[in-house]
Protein backbone atom coordinates (compact mmCIF):
# COMPACT_ATOMS: atom_id res chain seq x y z
CA UNK A 1 0.00 0.00 0.00
CA UNK A 2 1.21 3.71 -0.48
CA UNK A 3 1.61 5.60 2.64
CA UNK A 4 -2.02 7.41 1.37
CA UNK A 5 -3.68 4.55 1.46
CA UNK A 6 -2.27 3.37 4.94
CA UNK A 7 -2.86 6.51 6.73
CA UNK A 8 -6.16 6.48 4.99
CA UNK A 9 -7.56 3.26 5.73
CA UNK A 10 -6.28 3.59 9.88
CA UNK A 11 -8.31 7.35 9.80
CA UNK A 12 -11.33 6.15 7.87
CA UNK A 13 -11.74 2.43 9.29
CA UNK A 14 -12.10 0.87 6.03
CA UNK A 15 -9.58 -0.58 3.61
CA UNK A 16 -8.59 2.70 1.32
CA UNK A 17 -7.45 2.01 -2.24
CA UNK A 18 -6.53 4.90 -4.46
CA UNK A 19 -9.87 5.90 -6.38
CA UNK A 20 -12.32 5.10 -2.98
CA UNK A 21 -13.70 7.95 -1.45
CA UNK A 22 -13.64 7.62 2.61
CA UNK A 23 -14.89 9.59 5.72
CA UNK A 24 -12.04 9.79 7.69
CA UNK A 25 -11.33 11.17 11.08
CA UNK A 26 -8.70 13.99 11.26
CA UNK A 27 -5.99 14.75 13.99
CA UNK A 28 -5.78 18.26 13.54
CA UNK A 29 -7.67 20.93 11.87
CA UNK A 30 -5.85 23.87 11.26
CA UNK A 31 -6.33 27.23 10.68
CA UNK A 32 -4.27 30.88 10.43
CA UNK A 33 -6.14 34.42 10.32
CA UNK A 34 -8.62 32.52 7.94
CA UNK A 35 -10.35 30.98 11.24
CA UNK A 36 -12.07 34.46 11.08
CA UNK A 37 -14.31 32.84 8.26
CA UNK A 38 -14.23 29.44 9.80
CA UNK A 39 -15.71 30.90 12.54
CA UNK A 40 -18.02 32.90 10.62
CA UNK A 41 -19.23 29.75 9.01
CA UNK A 42 -19.27 27.30 11.74
CA UNK A 43 -21.72 29.75 13.57
CA UNK A 44 -24.18 29.70 10.92
CA UNK A 45 -24.42 25.72 11.01
CA UNK A 46 -25.24 26.06 14.23
CA UNK A 47 -24.01 23.07 15.38
CA UNK A 48 -21.79 22.47 19.06
CA UNK A 49 -17.70 22.37 18.55
CA UNK A 50 -16.69 18.63 18.02
CA UNK A 51 -13.03 18.40 18.62
CA UNK A 52 -11.73 21.92 20.99
CA UNK A 53 -8.86 19.59 20.96
CA UNK A 54 -7.90 18.85 17.41
CA UNK A 55 -8.54 22.43 16.44
CA UNK A 56 -4.89 24.60 16.11
CA UNK A 57 -5.14 28.35 15.55
CA UNK A 58 -2.49 30.28 14.79
CA UNK A 59 -2.35 33.63 13.56
CA UNK A 60 0.38 34.92 10.93
CA UNK A 61 -0.83 36.22 7.72
CA UNK A 62 -1.51 39.83 8.95
CA UNK A 63 0.59 40.10 12.11
CA UNK A 64 0.08 42.50 14.07
CA UNK A 65 -2.96 43.86 12.43
CA UNK A 66 -2.40 46.06 9.19
CA UNK A 67 -5.76 47.40 9.19
CA UNK A 68 -8.66 47.79 11.60
CA UNK A 69 -11.07 45.00 9.23
CA UNK A 70 -7.64 42.37 10.06
CA UNK A 71 -7.98 43.97 13.77
CA UNK A 72 -11.42 42.55 14.06
CA UNK A 73 -10.95 39.13 12.69
CA UNK A 74 -8.14 38.39 15.05
CA UNK A 75 -9.96 39.89 18.38
CA UNK A 76 -12.79 37.77 16.96
CA UNK A 77 -10.90 34.93 16.87
CA UNK A 78 -9.55 35.35 20.35
CA UNK A 79 -13.00 35.65 21.71
CA UNK A 80 -13.82 32.43 20.31
CA UNK A 81 -10.94 30.42 20.78
CA UNK A 82 -11.29 31.81 24.89
CA UNK A 83 -15.30 30.90 24.55
CA UNK A 84 -14.77 27.12 23.13
CA UNK A 85 -11.48 26.63 25.79
CA UNK A 86 -9.58 26.15 22.26
CA UNK A 87 -5.87 25.10 24.11
CA UNK A 88 -4.18 25.34 20.93
CA UNK A 89 -4.03 29.12 20.04
CA UNK A 90 -0.83 30.63 18.99
CA UNK A 91 -1.11 34.23 19.15
CA UNK A 92 0.93 36.96 17.10
CA UNK A 93 4.30 35.79 18.79
CA UNK A 94 4.98 32.64 17.50
CA UNK A 95 4.85 32.87 13.48
CA UNK A 96 4.35 30.99 10.18
CA UNK A 97 1.29 28.35 10.87
CA UNK A 98 3.20 25.34 9.20
CA UNK A 99 6.65 26.07 11.25
CA UNK A 100 4.74 26.16 14.81
CA UNK A 101 2.80 23.05 13.30
CA UNK A 102 5.89 21.22 13.55
CA UNK A 103 7.74 22.95 16.30
CA UNK A 104 4.75 22.64 18.88
CA UNK A 105 4.16 18.93 17.68
CA UNK A 106 1.22 19.20 16.28
CA UNK A 107 1.93 17.25 13.38
CA UNK A 108 4.09 13.86 13.08
CA UNK A 109 4.07 10.25 11.36
CA UNK A 110 1.04 8.73 10.18
CA UNK A 111 -1.42 11.22 11.52
CA UNK A 112 -4.68 13.25 8.96
CA UNK A 113 -3.80 16.74 9.12
CA UNK A 114 -6.40 19.42 7.30
CA UNK A 115 -5.47 22.92 7.20
CA UNK A 116 -6.87 26.20 5.69
CA UNK A 117 -3.63 26.58 4.00
CA UNK A 118 -2.75 25.20 0.78
CA UNK A 119 0.73 24.88 2.22
CA UNK A 120 -0.64 21.91 4.75
CA UNK A 121 1.37 19.24 2.42
CA UNK A 122 4.71 20.27 4.36
CA UNK A 123 3.59 17.94 7.03
CA UNK A 124 4.51 14.98 5.13
CA UNK A 125 8.17 16.39 6.04
CA UNK A 126 7.49 14.11 9.17
CA UNK A 127 5.08 11.48 6.95
CA UNK A 128 1.61 13.21 7.83
CA UNK A 129 -0.95 12.81 5.38
CA UNK A 130 -1.71 16.80 5.46
CA UNK A 131 -3.68 18.60 2.64
CA UNK A 132 -5.35 21.96 2.38
CA UNK A 133 -9.36 22.32 2.69
CA UNK A 134 -11.09 25.82 2.41
CA UNK A 135 -13.05 27.68 5.21
CA UNK A 136 -16.17 26.41 4.57
CA UNK A 137 -14.85 22.70 5.06
CA UNK A 138 -12.89 23.28 7.83
CA UNK A 139 -15.92 24.79 9.42
CA UNK A 140 -17.81 21.56 8.61
CA UNK A 141 -14.30 19.28 10.23
CA UNK A 142 -15.05 21.76 13.45
CA UNK A 143 -18.73 20.32 13.99
CA UNK A 144 -18.05 16.65 13.10
CA UNK A 145 -13.93 16.10 13.41
CA UNK A 146 -14.52 14.17 9.95
CA UNK A 147 -13.74 14.58 6.50
CA UNK A 148 -14.66 13.14 2.87
CA UNK A 149 -11.38 12.52 0.54
CA UNK A 150 -10.74 10.81 -2.17
CA UNK A 151 -7.98 8.69 -1.75
CA UNK A 152 -5.31 10.34 -4.10
CA UNK A 153 -2.99 8.13 -6.90
CA UNK A 154 0.34 8.14 -5.21
CA UNK A 155 3.63 9.35 -7.41
CA UNK A 156 7.34 7.54 -6.49
CA UNK A 157 9.47 10.18 -7.17
CA UNK A 158 13.06 9.70 -6.65
CA UNK A 159 16.15 11.16 -6.22
CA UNK A 160 19.27 10.74 -7.22
CA UNK A 161 22.87 11.93 -7.97
CA UNK A 162 25.14 14.18 -5.60
CA UNK A 163 23.73 17.22 -4.99
CA UNK A 164 26.54 19.79 -6.33
CA UNK A 165 27.23 22.61 -4.43
CA UNK A 166 25.37 25.85 -4.09
CA UNK A 167 21.73 23.77 -5.02
CA UNK A 168 19.37 23.02 -2.31
CA UNK A 169 16.58 21.02 -1.46
CA UNK A 170 14.30 24.46 -2.75
CA UNK A 171 16.62 24.02 -6.58
CA UNK A 172 15.12 20.24 -6.23
CA UNK A 173 11.62 20.86 -5.73
CA UNK A 174 11.60 24.10 -8.24
CA UNK A 175 13.15 21.75 -10.90
CA UNK A 176 10.76 18.41 -10.68
CA UNK A 177 7.65 21.19 -10.97
CA UNK A 178 9.81 22.77 -14.24
CA UNK A 179 9.56 19.33 -15.10
CA UNK A 180 6.06 18.10 -14.16
CA UNK A 181 3.94 21.55 -14.66
CA UNK A 182 1.97 23.29 -12.39
CA UNK A 183 -0.74 20.46 -12.52
CA UNK A 184 2.06 17.42 -12.98
CA UNK A 185 0.41 15.94 -9.75
CA UNK A 186 -2.74 17.64 -9.40
CA UNK A 187 -5.21 15.07 -7.17
CA UNK A 188 -2.07 12.92 -6.60
CA UNK A 189 -0.20 11.80 -3.64
CA UNK A 190 3.77 12.46 -3.65
CA UNK A 191 6.09 10.14 -1.87
CA UNK A 192 10.00 10.94 -2.02
CA UNK A 193 12.56 8.74 -2.23
CA UNK A 194 16.68 8.86 -2.85
CA UNK A 195 19.15 10.97 -1.40
CA UNK A 196 16.45 13.52 -0.20
CA UNK A 197 15.60 10.59 2.38
CA UNK A 198 18.40 11.76 4.30
CA UNK A 199 18.24 15.35 4.00
CA UNK A 200 17.41 17.53 7.18
CA UNK A 201 14.00 17.90 7.89
CA UNK A 202 14.16 21.86 7.05
CA UNK A 203 14.69 20.54 3.37
CA UNK A 204 11.93 18.16 3.65
CA UNK A 205 9.04 20.79 4.81
CA UNK A 206 10.49 22.72 1.25
CA UNK A 207 10.21 20.03 -1.22
CA UNK A 208 6.83 18.83 0.58
CA UNK A 209 5.51 22.73 0.89
CA UNK A 210 6.45 23.18 -2.32
CA UNK A 211 4.72 20.10 -4.02
CA UNK A 212 1.93 22.02 -3.59
CA UNK A 213 2.77 24.02 -6.69
CA UNK A 214 2.47 20.71 -9.12
CA UNK A 215 -1.00 20.42 -7.57
CA UNK A 216 -0.19 17.68 -4.92
CA UNK A 217 -2.67 16.84 -2.91
CA UNK A 218 -0.59 15.41 -0.19
CA UNK A 219 3.29 15.23 -0.22
CA UNK A 220 4.57 12.54 1.95
CA UNK A 221 8.48 10.72 3.37
CA UNK A 222 9.10 8.17 4.97
CA UNK A 223 7.10 5.52 3.28
CA UNK A 224 8.79 1.69 2.71
CA UNK A 225 8.08 2.06 -1.29
CA UNK A 226 5.74 -1.08 -1.51
CA UNK A 227 3.04 0.53 -2.74
CA UNK A 228 1.11 0.53 -6.26
CA UNK A 229 2.42 3.99 -8.04
CA UNK A 230 0.76 5.01 -10.72
CA UNK A 231 3.80 6.87 -12.26
CA UNK A 232 7.41 6.74 -11.06
CA UNK A 233 10.00 9.55 -11.82
CA UNK A 234 13.71 10.01 -11.15
CA UNK A 235 15.14 12.75 -11.07
CA UNK A 236 19.57 12.91 -11.05
CA UNK A 237 20.47 16.20 -9.76
CA UNK A 238 23.85 15.68 -10.45
CA UNK A 239 24.47 18.37 -12.66
CA UNK A 240 21.45 20.46 -11.43
CA UNK A 241 22.39 24.08 -11.41
CA UNK A 242 20.48 26.91 -8.49
CA UNK A 243 16.80 27.11 -10.81
CA UNK A 244 15.00 29.83 -10.44
CA UNK A 245 10.86 30.12 -11.17
CA UNK A 246 9.90 33.18 -13.64
CA UNK A 247 6.99 35.28 -13.75
CA UNK A 248 4.35 34.63 -13.91
CA UNK A 249 3.96 30.54 -13.22
CA UNK A 250 5.98 28.26 -10.65
CA UNK A 251 6.29 25.91 -13.48
CA UNK A 252 8.45 28.51 -15.49
CA UNK A 253 11.63 27.09 -14.16
CA UNK A 254 15.16 28.18 -15.85
CA UNK A 255 18.37 27.72 -14.43
CA UNK A 256 19.92 30.59 -13.04
CA UNK A 257 22.60 30.96 -15.92
CA UNK A 258 19.76 31.78 -18.29
CA UNK A 259 18.40 34.60 -15.89
CA UNK A 260 21.40 36.02 -14.21
CA UNK A 261 21.89 39.55 -14.75
CA UNK A 262 18.23 40.66 -14.30
CA UNK A 263 18.08 43.74 -12.42
CA UNK A 264 16.11 43.82 -9.36
CA UNK A 265 14.44 46.04 -6.71
CA UNK A 266 13.64 43.71 -3.78
CA UNK A 267 15.29 40.36 -2.20
CA UNK A 268 13.37 38.39 0.03
CA UNK A 269 14.01 36.19 2.61
CA UNK A 270 12.22 33.92 4.60
CA UNK A 271 8.33 32.42 4.78
CA UNK A 272 7.05 28.61 5.47
CA UNK A 273 8.77 27.28 2.26
CA UNK A 274 12.38 29.06 3.35
CA UNK A 275 12.46 30.89 6.21
CA UNK A 276 13.86 28.20 8.82
CA UNK A 277 17.15 28.36 10.40
CA UNK A 278 19.21 25.99 7.83
CA UNK A 279 17.84 28.76 5.03
CA UNK A 280 19.12 31.66 7.30
CA UNK A 281 22.58 30.19 8.37
CA UNK A 282 23.51 29.63 4.25
CA UNK A 283 22.03 33.09 3.17
CA UNK A 284 24.13 34.66 5.94
CA UNK A 285 27.53 33.14 5.45
CA UNK A 286 27.70 34.13 1.88
CA UNK A 287 26.28 38.06 2.67
CA UNK A 288 28.54 38.30 5.80
CA UNK A 289 30.92 40.98 5.72
CA UNK A 290 29.29 42.03 2.32
CA UNK A 291 26.57 44.68 1.60
CA UNK A 292 23.73 44.61 -0.22
CA UNK A 293 23.31 46.66 -3.66
CA UNK A 294 22.53 50.22 -3.68
CA UNK A 295 19.08 50.61 -3.91
CA UNK A 296 17.74 47.65 -2.73
CA UNK A 297 15.58 46.48 -0.53
CA UNK A 298 16.33 43.08 1.49
CA UNK A 299 13.73 42.06 3.65
CA UNK A 300 14.09 38.93 5.98
CA UNK A 301 11.19 37.41 7.90
CA UNK A 302 12.16 34.08 9.66
CA UNK A 303 9.62 31.14 9.73
CA UNK A 304 8.99 31.47 13.65
CA UNK A 305 10.34 33.55 16.52
CA UNK A 306 12.17 30.45 17.89
CA UNK A 307 14.03 30.91 14.92
CA UNK A 308 14.13 34.47 14.82
CA UNK A 309 15.42 33.95 18.70
CA UNK A 310 18.24 31.41 17.62
CA UNK A 311 19.53 33.51 14.45
CA UNK A 312 19.89 36.39 17.11
CA UNK A 313 22.07 34.10 18.91
CA UNK A 314 24.16 32.86 16.38
CA UNK A 315 24.56 36.28 15.28
CA UNK A 316 23.21 36.20 11.66
CA UNK A 317 20.57 38.71 11.98
CA UNK A 318 23.59 41.13 13.15
CA UNK A 319 25.04 40.15 9.91
CA UNK A 320 21.63 40.68 8.06
CA UNK A 321 21.37 43.99 9.48
CA UNK A 322 25.37 44.97 8.64
CA UNK A 323 24.66 44.05 5.20
CA UNK A 324 21.86 46.54 5.24
CA UNK A 325 19.18 44.44 5.39
CA UNK A 326 15.66 44.97 7.00
CA UNK A 327 14.31 42.23 9.70
CA UNK A 328 10.45 41.21 10.21
CA UNK A 329 8.65 39.86 12.38
CA UNK A 330 7.84 36.00 11.77
CA UNK A 331 4.67 36.02 9.54
CA UNK A 332 3.42 35.51 6.26
CA UNK A 333 2.87 39.03 4.92
CA UNK A 334 5.28 39.88 2.00
CA UNK A 335 4.71 36.20 0.36
CA UNK A 336 0.86 36.57 -0.55
CA UNK A 337 0.98 40.63 -1.07
CA UNK A 338 -1.07 41.36 2.21
CA UNK A 339 1.17 43.58 4.12
CA UNK A 340 5.03 44.90 3.89
CA UNK A 341 7.22 44.33 1.32
CA UNK A 342 4.42 45.22 -1.21
CA UNK A 343 6.02 45.68 -5.13
CA UNK A 344 4.96 48.69 -7.19
CA UNK A 345 4.51 48.47 -10.79
CA UNK A 346 7.66 47.51 -12.60
CA UNK A 347 9.25 46.17 -9.56
CA UNK A 348 10.99 43.26 -9.74
CA UNK A 349 11.42 40.64 -6.93
CA UNK A 350 13.53 37.79 -5.87
CA UNK A 351 11.91 35.44 -3.61
CA UNK A 352 12.83 32.19 -1.58
CA UNK A 353 8.91 32.32 -1.19
CA UNK A 354 6.44 29.38 -3.48
CA UNK A 355 4.27 31.32 -5.93
CA UNK A 356 5.32 34.27 -8.46
CA UNK A 357 1.72 34.56 -9.41
CA UNK A 358 0.98 37.81 -11.24
CA UNK A 359 -0.44 40.69 -8.68
CA UNK A 360 1.55 37.93 -5.73
CA UNK A 361 3.62 40.26 -4.00
CA UNK A 362 2.02 43.84 -5.00
CA UNK A 363 1.12 45.53 -8.15
CA UNK A 364 0.08 43.00 -10.82
CA UNK A 365 2.72 44.79 -13.33
CA UNK A 366 5.61 43.84 -10.71
CA UNK A 367 7.58 40.55 -11.22
CA UNK A 368 8.32 38.13 -8.75
CA UNK A 369 11.06 35.08 -8.93
CA UNK A 370 11.38 32.26 -6.75
CA UNK A 371 14.69 30.66 -6.06
CA UNK A 372 16.33 29.39 -3.23
CA UNK A 373 17.92 31.54 0.06
CA UNK A 374 21.08 31.22 -1.35
CA UNK A 375 20.58 32.85 -4.35
CA UNK A 376 18.52 35.20 -3.01
CA UNK A 377 21.48 36.39 -0.80
CA UNK A 378 23.76 36.45 -4.11
CA UNK A 379 21.00 38.85 -5.33
CA UNK A 380 20.96 40.94 -3.08
CA UNK A 381 24.56 41.53 -3.17
CA UNK A 382 24.80 42.00 -6.97
CA UNK A 383 21.32 43.85 -7.30
CA UNK A 384 20.35 41.60 -9.66
CA UNK A 385 19.78 37.74 -10.28
CA UNK A 386 23.24 36.08 -9.43
CA UNK A 387 24.45 32.32 -8.82
CA UNK A 388 25.33 31.79 -5.52
CA UNK A 389 27.67 28.98 -6.21
CA UNK A 390 30.87 31.75 -6.59
CA UNK A 391 30.29 33.17 -2.60
CA UNK A 392 30.26 29.16 -1.48
CA UNK B 1 -30.00 21.06 -13.17
CA UNK B 2 -30.45 23.31 -16.18
CA UNK B 3 -28.19 26.77 -16.78
CA UNK B 4 -28.20 28.40 -20.17
CA UNK B 5 -26.34 31.66 -20.49
CA UNK B 6 -23.38 33.15 -22.78
CA UNK B 7 -19.60 32.36 -21.87
CA UNK B 8 -16.92 34.04 -20.71
CA UNK B 9 -13.55 32.70 -21.97
CA UNK B 10 -10.43 31.91 -19.93
CA UNK B 11 -7.16 30.09 -20.69
CA UNK B 12 -5.10 27.59 -19.15
CA UNK B 13 -3.61 27.70 -14.83
CA UNK B 14 -6.18 30.65 -13.79
CA UNK B 15 -4.98 30.64 -10.11
CA UNK B 16 -6.49 31.75 -6.93
CA UNK B 17 -4.62 35.35 -6.79
CA UNK B 18 -5.82 36.70 -9.49
CA UNK B 19 -9.26 35.44 -9.12
CA UNK B 20 -9.29 37.44 -5.74
CA UNK B 21 -5.80 38.86 -4.60
CA UNK B 22 -4.09 38.52 -1.67
CA UNK B 23 -4.77 42.03 -0.68
CA UNK B 24 -8.39 41.32 -0.15
CA UNK B 25 -8.51 37.93 2.06
CA UNK B 26 -9.22 40.02 5.31
CA UNK B 27 -12.99 40.40 3.66
CA UNK B 28 -15.70 38.31 4.91
CA UNK B 29 -18.50 39.46 3.60
CA UNK B 30 -19.60 37.66 0.92
CA UNK B 31 -20.92 40.24 -1.32
CA UNK B 32 -17.89 42.49 -0.90
CA UNK B 33 -15.45 39.47 -2.04
CA UNK B 34 -17.85 40.08 -5.63
CA UNK B 35 -16.71 43.30 -5.91
CA UNK B 36 -13.17 42.10 -6.52
CA UNK B 37 -13.47 38.99 -8.59
CA UNK B 38 -11.54 38.48 -11.07
CA UNK B 39 -9.44 41.89 -10.71
CA UNK B 40 -6.33 40.62 -11.66
CA UNK B 41 -7.10 38.95 -14.58
CA UNK B 42 -9.82 40.59 -16.28
CA UNK B 43 -10.99 44.59 -15.31
CA UNK B 44 -14.14 44.26 -17.60
CA UNK B 45 -15.07 41.04 -15.74
CA UNK B 46 -17.83 42.67 -13.15
CA UNK B 47 -19.44 44.00 -16.57
CA UNK B 48 -19.47 41.09 -18.63
CA UNK B 49 -20.61 38.85 -15.91
CA UNK B 50 -24.04 40.90 -16.32
CA UNK B 51 -24.77 39.25 -19.66
CA UNK B 52 -22.58 35.87 -19.52
CA UNK B 53 -22.63 33.71 -16.09
CA UNK B 54 -20.76 30.48 -17.31
CA UNK B 55 -17.23 31.30 -17.04
CA UNK B 56 -15.14 28.42 -18.91
CA UNK B 57 -11.73 27.66 -19.17
CA UNK B 58 -8.60 25.62 -19.59
CA UNK B 59 -6.93 23.17 -17.77
CA UNK B 60 -5.86 23.70 -13.79
CA UNK B 61 -8.79 26.30 -13.03
CA UNK B 62 -8.31 27.57 -9.33
CA UNK B 63 -4.42 26.35 -9.04
CA UNK B 64 -2.98 28.02 -6.07
CA UNK B 65 -4.09 28.95 -2.75
CA UNK B 66 -6.83 27.43 -0.48
CA UNK B 67 -8.61 30.15 -0.46
CA UNK B 68 -12.35 29.73 -0.89
CA UNK B 69 -12.77 33.27 -1.56
CA UNK B 70 -11.81 32.30 -5.39
CA UNK B 71 -15.14 30.25 -5.31
CA UNK B 72 -17.02 32.88 -3.04
CA UNK B 73 -16.72 35.88 -4.83
CA UNK B 74 -17.67 34.82 -8.44
CA UNK B 75 -20.52 33.02 -7.01
CA UNK B 76 -21.75 36.59 -5.25
CA UNK B 77 -20.39 37.87 -8.79
CA UNK B 78 -22.90 36.26 -10.28
CA UNK B 79 -21.05 33.11 -12.22
CA UNK B 80 -23.37 30.32 -12.11
CA UNK B 81 -21.06 27.62 -13.35
CA UNK B 82 -17.48 26.83 -13.96
CA UNK B 83 -16.48 24.93 -16.96
CA UNK B 84 -13.11 23.53 -17.10
CA UNK B 85 -10.90 21.09 -18.87
CA UNK B 86 -9.47 20.36 -14.81
CA UNK B 87 -9.54 21.86 -12.04
CA UNK B 88 -7.10 22.53 -8.93
CA UNK B 89 -8.67 20.07 -6.28
CA UNK B 90 -8.54 22.90 -3.49
CA UNK B 91 -10.58 24.92 -5.62
CA UNK B 92 -13.24 22.05 -7.15
CA UNK B 93 -14.02 21.57 -3.41
CA UNK B 94 -14.51 24.80 -2.35
CA UNK B 95 -16.85 25.89 -5.49
CA UNK B 96 -18.40 22.49 -4.48
CA UNK B 97 -18.80 24.02 -0.95
CA UNK B 98 -19.96 26.89 -1.89
CA UNK B 99 -22.89 25.63 -4.28
CA UNK B 100 -21.18 26.90 -7.01
CA UNK B 101 -21.76 24.29 -10.03
CA UNK B 102 -17.68 23.12 -11.09
CA UNK B 103 -17.96 21.04 -14.43
CA UNK B 104 -15.15 18.95 -15.98
CA UNK B 105 -15.15 18.89 -19.50
CA UNK B 106 -12.10 17.49 -21.38
CA UNK B 107 -13.99 19.33 -24.48
CA UNK B 108 -13.73 22.98 -23.24
CA UNK B 109 -11.87 24.16 -26.15
CA UNK B 110 -15.44 23.43 -28.52
CA UNK B 111 -16.67 26.58 -26.09
CA UNK B 112 -15.65 30.04 -27.03
CA UNK B 113 -16.39 33.69 -25.15
CA UNK B 114 -19.32 34.64 -25.96
CA UNK B 115 -21.24 31.16 -26.61
CA UNK B 116 -24.18 30.63 -25.60
CA UNK B 117 -24.81 27.13 -24.12
CA UNK B 118 -26.66 25.39 -21.77
CA UNK B 119 -25.79 23.25 -19.29
CA UNK B 120 -27.56 19.89 -18.61
CA UNK B 121 -26.48 18.22 -15.66
CA UNK B 122 -29.34 15.63 -15.50
CA UNK B 123 -28.83 14.39 -19.25
CA UNK B 124 -24.99 15.07 -18.56
CA UNK B 125 -24.57 17.55 -21.36
CA UNK B 126 -23.71 20.74 -22.26
CA UNK B 127 -25.09 22.03 -25.23
CA UNK B 128 -23.32 24.81 -27.45
CA UNK B 129 -26.31 26.39 -29.02
CA UNK B 130 -24.65 28.96 -31.08
CA UNK B 131 -21.92 25.95 -32.55
CA UNK B 132 -24.74 23.65 -32.73
CA UNK B 133 -22.61 21.20 -30.86
CA UNK B 134 -23.39 18.84 -27.64
CA UNK B 135 -20.42 18.44 -25.27
CA UNK B 136 -20.81 15.24 -22.79
CA UNK B 137 -20.12 15.48 -19.36
CA UNK B 138 -19.24 13.35 -16.49
CA UNK B 139 -21.69 13.47 -13.48
CA UNK B 140 -21.14 14.81 -10.40
CA UNK B 141 -20.86 11.82 -7.23
CA UNK B 142 -24.52 11.84 -5.71
CA UNK B 143 -23.25 13.62 -2.58
CA UNK B 144 -21.69 16.44 -4.09
CA UNK B 145 -24.93 16.72 -6.01
CA UNK B 146 -26.84 17.01 -2.69
CA UNK B 147 -24.48 20.23 -1.66
CA UNK B 148 -24.87 21.67 -5.03
CA UNK B 149 -29.04 21.29 -4.92
CA UNK B 150 -28.55 22.70 -1.66
CA UNK B 151 -26.76 25.28 -2.26
CA UNK B 152 -24.03 24.62 -0.51
CA UNK B 153 -22.32 22.75 2.61
CA UNK B 154 -23.43 25.09 5.08
CA UNK B 155 -27.27 24.62 4.03
CA UNK B 156 -26.38 20.75 3.04
CA UNK B 157 -25.44 20.28 6.78
CA UNK B 158 -28.40 22.33 8.40
CA UNK B 159 -30.54 20.03 5.93
CA UNK B 160 -28.62 16.46 7.84
CA UNK B 161 -28.52 18.30 11.25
Amino acid sequence: MTLAEKILSEKSGVKAEAGDIVEANVDKAMSHDNAALVIKKFEEIGMPLKIPDKIVIILDHRVPANTIKTAENHKKIREFVKKHGIKNFYDINYGICHQVMIEEGHAGKGMLIVGTDSHTTSYGALGAFSTGIGATEMAAVWATGKIWLKVPETFKITITGNLPKGVFAKDIILHIIGELGADGANYKACEYYGIVENMALADKITIANMSMEMGAKAALFGGDSEGAYEKEFEFDVSELSPQIACPHTVDNVKSVEDVEGKEINQAVLGSCTNGRIEDLRIAAQILKGKKIANGIRFLIFPASMKIYKQALEEGLIDIFIQAGGVIMNPGCGPCLGAHEGILASNEVAIASTNRNFKGRMGSKEAEVYLASPATVAASAIEGKIADPRKYL
Amino acid sequence: MLIRSKVIKYGDDINTDVIFPGRYLEIVDAEEMAKHAMEDLDENFLEKVKQARIIVAGKNFGCGSSREQAATCLKYAGVEAIIAKSFARIFFRNAINQGLLAIECKDADKIDDGDEIEIDTEKGEIRNLSKGVTLKIKPLPSFLSEIIKSGGLIEYMKRRA
